[in-house]
């Protein structure tokens, strides 16, 4: 099963090194890993896409929180969270094929960042699976070149149950 | 999460300060042996070269920490963990930068295999040159982070102190293991304001120590259900050093012990409750036992596969209580049923007062008419020298308090069978990895460290030979140290799966004719050898090693050249397809 696991790490020398050599060194799963700067400047979020048995999940995630710069460990495969993904995509393009090719943009609410003559790059973000569809509709174009990045994820905190709305007016 | 009452007492004395390194502003090189004597080392194992001169420069004028010189950089670092090992104090190493750090490496992965503090210093080129492959330049950082608890790249000066305050307490706490600092030649050679930190406070690293009391009473009403319970003790027991507390739970609640190979001395193998070394070479009722247990209790321990042999069958019928540092160990090869993280020691000592009666006397009396049935024997016509012979009289000859380190092959399931270990930390030898070339140095360091007893080595005539350059060690620091050479001119334990699994083709195993005179070798570096040839002679050569002051001893046993070792349970089989 895919899971998503965010981890709060120190922005350190070598940090993604020691996370992505425990997933070569012990024959794990990385289907891709995402790393950026937090509020803290100190921290590092990073998201990692992995998959395996239940046994298999508990060991990363155990394996993970003994790294001395892994501070946090969070497994949000079964929580509400906000996951997206970008990619930008590279299509050959002429003047008559524009137009359809704006549709199928405008469905997915993704953008035109550069145009040129003969080409036209899309920038789509979303879930994954939505990431997968756009390129999915847009290969017949015949694309060029993709670049795509991890996924990201944050937690939610409103998961649709009714709100503490008291608590949030006495804090404001 | 650790307080600072958790860790490491320091001792009440101020470390007394060389003059020289007691002004505020000090070089790098000053900032670590000022380190080491705040961390109150007293051995670093090392070599020097290029890049520490500087350091090696300040230790001339220090008398402790003391540079113990060796002859090759992996001899260091097993004379570091075999001191660490017999003393329960981290072990130091302090080595050049390329070619040494890399020696280091096999040195390394054993004490990370085994949960060993060591703290290791290698030099660095300038952090200018770093990535410009300069003269003896190599990612040691890179190369080691697989086999390191943690490691450092000390760019600034600044840093050093507070890096070296990290590592101690990182090695040393949790699940031990091994740290390395690499320090460039500029940061040694530069100056700061020393200040050395009073603990350690590391966001990401907060070993828990103390197990949960719910999880331990119901664990404890767990063992007094039992009526085939059996105690599985590991090497995390003898690191936490819980053999009072783990022997007193035994015996209160008449729960039988088997240990695995390095959990060897954490209960008394006198005992009648013990039923020794436990896997592919252990006894056949501890094998048995735990086969029909219904109830496993794994102290620091972690179900490697030279223990469980086929996993899914090891100990099928039990539940599992499972006591370890580590959380990772837990629930990693076996789904345990009643998961303890913390230290041994604290949980057991927790765990002592909560502790009943099991009702185990049919189960001990099962047990009892195995051990008369199948008993641990070897053949021994009083013709040859046997090694089991050999290893029986060492403890005779030497005692209880005996630091015994063994080397890797067969002597070493020899001596983890025959030699009876009643006292923690007097069995040292390299289990998870299994390193040949471990056990001579291991047993220089573990002299070191000061134990009660005497040490004695028990080595191979193979392994011997891929560290003996440290005689000159040996002989150096005058150590009394007695080394076993069981000569069978053979690699014993490669020759014994040749003969058993690879049709008797001994490809490449026989040293017989290419073996060197060992009498003579050692001779050479100025230690006494000895040898061996008839079985009378055993005991009395023994007895003169013993008697022999301010000196290493090598006896060349010329043992009996086919003896296999057994029980053996063939790699990936179960408990039931024993081999006696």
């Amino acid at each position: 099963m895919r899971h998503t696991i965010s981890l709060l790490v120190e922005n350190k020398f070598g940090v993604l090194a020691r996370i992505s050599n425990l997933f070569s060194g012990k024959g794990y799963n990385l289907d891709s890993i995402c790393v950026g700067e937090t509020e803290t400047p100190e921290l590092s979020r990073m998201t990692i896409m992995t998959s395996g048995d239940d046994m298999v999940i508990e060991q990363i995630i155990k394996q993970l929180n003994r790294l001395i710069n892994v501070i946090k460990v969070t497994d949000l495969t079964f929580d509400e969270h906000v996951n997206r993904e970008l990619a930008l995509i590279k299509l050959s393009c002429t003047a008559s094929m524009r137009n359809s090719i704006i549709q199928i943009v405008e469905i997915f609410q993704a953008k035109i960042v550069d145009i040129s003559p003969r080409t036209l790059t899309i920038e789509v973000t979303g879930g994954h699976k939505k990431v997968e569809a756009c390129i999915n509709m847009l290969q017949p174009f015949g694309i060029r070149e993709i670049a795509r990045t991890g996924t990201t994820a944050l937690k939610r905190e409103y998961s649709g149950s009714s709100p503490d709305w008291s608590a949030a007016r006495a804090s404001a | 999460m650790p307080t600072v009452k958790d860790q490491k007492p320091k001792r009440k004395k101020r470390p007394e300060i060389n003059p020289l390194l007691d002004k505020k502003v000090l070089t790098g090189s000053e900032v670590m042996i000022r380190s080491l004597i705040e961390e109150d080392v007293d051995f670093i194992f090392g070599y020097p070269g290029g890049v520490v001169i500087p350091v090696f420069d300040k230790i001339y004028n220090v008398s402790r920490p003391k540079l113990v010189l060796c002859r090759h950089e992996q001899g260091a670092q097993h004379m570091a963990d075999g001191y660490a090992r017999a003393s329960g104090r981290p072990g130091v190493c302090l080595v050049t930068s390329g070619p040494a750090a890399t020696n280091l490496v096999t040195g390394i992965a054993t004490s990370y295999m085994d949960s060993i503090p060591v703290v290791h210093f290698t030099g660095q080129v300038a952090t200018t040159a770093i990535g410009n492959d300069a003269f003896q330049e190599v990612d040691i950082i890179g190369i080691t982070r697989p086999i390191t608890k943690h490691s450092y790249l000390v760019r600034n000066v600044e840093d050093l102190a507070a890096t070296i305050k990290e590592a101690f307490y990182i090695a040393t706490t949790g699940r031990p293991g091994p740290v390395l600092i690499d320090m460039p030649k500029d940061v040694l050679l530069s100056e700061c304001e020393f200040e050395y930190p009073e603990e350690a406070d590391m966001p990401g690293y907060k070993p828990t120590r103390h197990g949960h009391v719910q999880q331990i009473k119901k664990a404890a009403e767990a063992m007094a259900g039992a009526r085939r319970p059996v105690f599985y003790v590991g090497g995390g027991a003898v690191l936490s050093d819980c053999s009072q507390e783990l022997t007193k739970i035994a015996r209160k609640a008449k729960i039988p012990v088997t240990t695995t190979l390095l959990g060897l001395g954490a209960f008394p193998e006198n005992d009648p409750l013990s039923l020794g070394m436990l896997g592919m070479h252990g006894t056949w009722y501890s094998n048995m036992a735990v086969n029909e247990a219904d109830l496993v209790i794994a102290v620091g321990s972690r179900y490697d596969d030279r223990v469980t042999g086929k996993v899914d069958a090891f100990a099928a019928k039990a539940g599992h209580i499972h006591i370890d540092v580590d959380p990772a160990s837990i629930s990693k090869n076996i789904k345990v049923d009643y998961p303890i993280v913390g230290d041994c020691r604290s949980v057991l000592q927790k765990m002592l007062p909560m502790v009943k009666k099991s009702d185990t006397a049919e189960w001990l009396k099962l047990i009892g008419h195995w051990k008369e049935s199948h008993p641990l024997k070897y053949d021994d016509d009083g013709t040859v020298i046997k090694p089991q012979y050999v290893i029986e009289k060492i403890h005779e000859v030497c005692g209880d308090d005996t630091v015994v380190v063994s080397d890797v092959g067969q002597h070493q399931m020899w001596t983890a069978l025959h030699y009876n270990f009643v006292k923690p930390r007097t069995h040292i030898t390299s289990g998870g990895l299994g390193t040949m070339g471990f056990g001579f140095p291991a047993a220089i360091g573990a002299a070191l460290s000061g134990p009660k007893g005497k040490v004695v080595a028990i080595v191979g005539d193979g392994g011997f030979q891929m560290t003996c350059q440290e005689v000159a060690t040996a002989v150096s620091q005058r150590l009394e140290v007695i080394v076993c050479i069981l000569n069978n001119g053979f690699l014993g334990m490669v020759r014994q799966w040749q003969e058993l699994f690879f049709g008797k083709r001994y490809s490449h195993t026989c040293l017989e004719y290419t073996n060197p005179d060992f009498v003579k070798l050692v001779e050479a570096y100025g230690a006494k050898g000895l040898r061996v040839t008839k079985r009378e002679d055993v005991v009395p050569t023994l007895r003169e090693a013993a008697g022999t002051r301010n000196m290493p001893v090598f006896i060349d046993f010329r043992t009996y050249r086919h003896e296999n070792v057994f029980p053996m349970i063939p790699p990936g089989k179960m408990a039931t397809d024993i081999i006696e």
